[in-house]
């Protein structure tokens, strides 16, 4: 009963604040919106009990992805109103698709079966036993150990990617450069100059 | 009603998709919200493979989950650092008018 009821606000929220992403003026609401809709998703995945995916999703999600679309959103001067042009003339297409979309996925999901005789890959253990995250963590340093290693790999060049990309030397700016400093000769720095008498340099 | 199973959760998942999409569609010209509705496709997909994990009592599906989060946190890095280079390039983030790479 409790378990429905939290169930349905979490939902309600969580499809609540979709809508608001993709329809509000403002794209910083459209962020802190996706944050609440990140929110209540981990909630969802509190309660059906996979406690680990709920606590990175809000970490990463929440904490690295959600703030970086904000960073973006708020450093980049956007004339967001020249943007909404055409907002509802897309509505139509949209709709339609977004209607044709959801009436398949709904013909999917009210019509499937479970085959039978389906082998379970890593059958989860007894909750009340090991945590979700000490089974999650079982599984993945053993069995997936080379996927969690690409996994490394690919954040690892999302970020070599990200820094190249946005990297820039500016002109005009005073930086130090100690190589340059410290391969300085005399030769080239010190000027030896002579001086005529009542003149000055 | 108050038995909350796999449909109610798939229910759940599919309205978000479906949102994602629709997004995509009514934000033509904003990259922004656009990859926001990305986003927002793959919590969708994401709560798809944790409740099939969890009703099926598979712990792969959350195994994979986890990779569909590390490649979509990679994917918002990098999309987002191109945004900012399209925007010091162009001084707008106007969709229509990335085509210049076309040859």
């Amino acid at each position: 009963m409790i378990q429905a009821l939290i169930f349905y606000v979490f939902a309600a929220i969580t499809i609540a604040s979709g809508v608001m992403v993709v329809s509000s003026r403002n794209p910083v609401h459209s962020v802190l919106f996706l944050i609440l809709a990140f929110f209540n998703a981990a909630g969802l995945f509190v309660l059906i009990g996979a406690e680990f995916i709920a606590m990175i999703l809000v970490v990463v999600y929440v904490g690295a992805v959600a703030v970086l679309f904000l960073f973006v959103v708020m450093m980049l001067d956007i004339n967001f109103v020249e943007l909404r042009q055409g907002f509802m003339k897309y509505l139509p297409i949209g709709l339609l698709i977004g209607v044709v979309i959801f009436a398949e996925l709904f013909f999917v999901v009210t019509s499937w079966v479970i085959a039978p005789d389906l082998i379970t890959a890593a059958p989860a253990p007894d909750p009340n036993a090991v945590t979700n995250t000490h089974a999650l963590g079982a599984l993945l340093y053993t069995r997936y150990v080379y996927l969690f290693q690409s996994a490394g790999l690919i954040l690892l060049i999302a970020m070599i990617g990200a820094i190249v990309l946005t990297l820039r030397s500016r002109e005009g700016v005073k930086r130090q450069r100690i190589s340059e400093q410290l391969s300085r000769t005399p030769d080239e720095t010190v000027e030896v100059v002579k001086v005529q008498r009542g003149e000055g340099v | 009603m108050l038995e909350i199973g796999l449909a109610h959760y798939l229910t759940v998942a599919a309205v978000l998709f479906t949102l994602g999409m629709f997004g995509i569609f009514l934000n033509r010209k904003n990259v922004i919200i656009i990859m926001m509705s990305i986003e927002l496709m793959l919590l969708a997909v994401n709560i798809n493979l944790v409740t099939f994990s969890v009703f099926l009592n598979d712990l792969v599906g959350q195994i994979f989950a986890l990779f569909v989060l590390t490649v979509a946190a990679a994917e918002a890095a990098i999309g987002l650092a191109i945004l900012v280079v399209y925007f010091r390039n162009r001084g707008s983030i106007a969709v229509e008018d990335i085509n210049l790479m076309k040859g």
